[in-house]
């Protein structure tokens, strides 16, 4: 059974749909207990961070994934919940993640062109780095296929841990992961049969 | 780099998908489910469901239609139409729309645009406006382009992206319907004072007139149609292979 965790940001509906869609139960939960008994972990997330880390804070969450993730629970986080992975975020001031993967989140304003949009809205490529393997997350999927972003901000600073990079006028992380900690900055429950795909990658971690 | 979008349109009434649709292959062709999956199959981008339902029953049937649709369907769902409050934008969120857009709601109550921009994020927040030429200025008009509001649609449309419009659907009632193409000039103007996405909409009669759009006025980001994809006049497949072999960004 996968996880999803609430605490109180965004829609999980089609997240929790997807799941089914693909065969697997999800459940949408705050309890510490259906968490434990948990296979693998969701942190879902839209907004802005410095609400959503309080919120992960006060509701317990925070350190109930933290306890998860050191048993060696398979974790996604998604869009914002891959964001509150790292160490810290400057949106609005300077706040704190949960440091599970090294990085920080900076506005993408910092390293891409004047005449882009911000946010990046819509479908962009995915590209792997050539100096390492390719991530199991992706192992259903191939360079260059589309997923959906919505994001004004994202990861820097985590080459290391970087499994799939886009092309938004400027090399912007889409995905990275630490050991059993993987996070996508795009929306996989709505990125149609590839998004999908990495979903049913997860499930097999 | 990011790709130009194709979003078919599709007007829900009464729980069905209003204007005969006639596609090979598809048993219910009014149902809004087989139908989305339909567009979704065939590469669209993103599906916008307009509710022209007036009754509270034809209301509920809505979000009903829209969950079943939302279970099955992985891309982005825009919803509009009826949308006058927060609690319309929560109504439809939580039974699976991306984003919410609004016209005459935030026509009557401009304060709808930021209050669900803070609510639920700049991202959720489509503001679709209908624009007519009157004397040469570009007017918004409201009630689906029956009624002059007077109002200049630049300084309306340059309030909205300051309340928190998070992206823009401008629906030109000169060419919507008439097939000849978008309003290239309508669109530059917009796209002139615009920071966030803005989809076209109105005018589309055939392919070319896509390439034409995004060649044309290049800050354009998406192109919205109904009626040429609902008749089969344009298939998505042909139309992205088409627009890709111009040399447009699309997904394939």
């Amino acid at each position: 059974m996968i996880a999803i965790i609430d605490y109180g940001v965004g829609n999980l509906f089609s997240l929790c749909s997807s799941f089914s869609f693909i065969g697997k139960d999800a459940v949408i939960t705050n309890d510490e207990k259906v968490i434990a008994d948990s296979e693998r972990i969701i942190l879902p997330g839209v907004g802005a961070f410095e609400d959503a880390a309080k919120k992960l804070r006060e509701s317990g969450m925070a350190d109930t994934v933290r306890s998860e993730v050191k048993k060696g629970k398979p974790l996604l986080g998604i869009c914002l919940g891959m964001q509150l992975l790292f160490d810290k975020s400057f949106e609005y001031g300077e706040h704190e993640g949960l440091s599970l993967i090294n990085g920080n989140v900076v506005p993408m304003s910092n390293v891409i062109p004047p005449e882009l949009k911000i946010p990046q809205i819509g479908w962009n490529a995915l590209h792997f780095p050539k100096d390492k393997p390719k991530s199991r997350l992706f192992k259903y999927i191939e360079e260059n296929e589309h997923v959906y972003f919505v994001h004004s901000y994202y990861a820097a600073d985590c080459e290391k841990d970087t499994i799939a990079t886009t092309e938004y006028g400027a090399e912007i992380t889409a995905a990275a992961a630490y050991e059993n900690v993987f996070g996508t900055q795009f929306h996989p429950e709505k990125s149609g049969n590839t998004g999908l795909n990495i979903l049913r990658a997860f499930c097999e971690l | 780099m990011i790709t130009k979008r194709i979003i078919p349109c599709l007007d829900v009434k009464d729980g069905r998908v209003v204007k005969g649709v006639n596609f090979l292959g598809l048993n219910d062709v009014s149902s809004p489910v087989s139908l989305a999956r339909y567009y979704s199959e065939c590469g669209a981008d993103e599906l916008v469901f307009y509710d022209i339902t007036a009754s509270s029953e034809g209301r509920a049937l809505f979000t009903d239609i829209l969950k079943e649709v939302a279970a099955t369907i992985f891309i982005p769902l825009t919803v509009g139409g009826g949308i006058n409050t927060t609690d319309d934008f929560d109504r439809v969120l939580k039974c699976g729309a991306d984003k919410v857009s609004v016209n005459s709601g935030a026509i009557r109550n401009p304060s709808l645009i930021y209050e669900a921009a803070k609510k639920y994020g700049d991202q959720c927040v489509v503001l679709s406006v209908d624009v007519k030429r009157v004397d040469g200025k570009f007017t918004v008009f409201a009630k689906g382009g029956r009624e002059n509001t007077g109002l200049d649609a630049l300084e309306w449309i340059k309030r909205g992206i300051d309340s928190g419009a998070g992206e823009l659907v401008i629906n030109s009632i000169d060419t919507d319907g008439v097939k000849n193409g978008f309003d290239l000039e309508m669109l530059e103007a917009v796209c002139a004072i615009s920071d966030v996405p803005v989809i076209a909409s109105g005018g589309a009669g055939c392919m070319e007139d896509f390439t034409t759009l995004f060649r044309t006025v290049p800050n354009v980001d998406a192109g919205l149609a109904a009626s040429i994809f609902h008749f089969g006049e344009v298939a998505i497949p042909d139309l992205k292979a088409k627009l890709f072999k111009d040399g447009i960004n699309v997904r394939l």
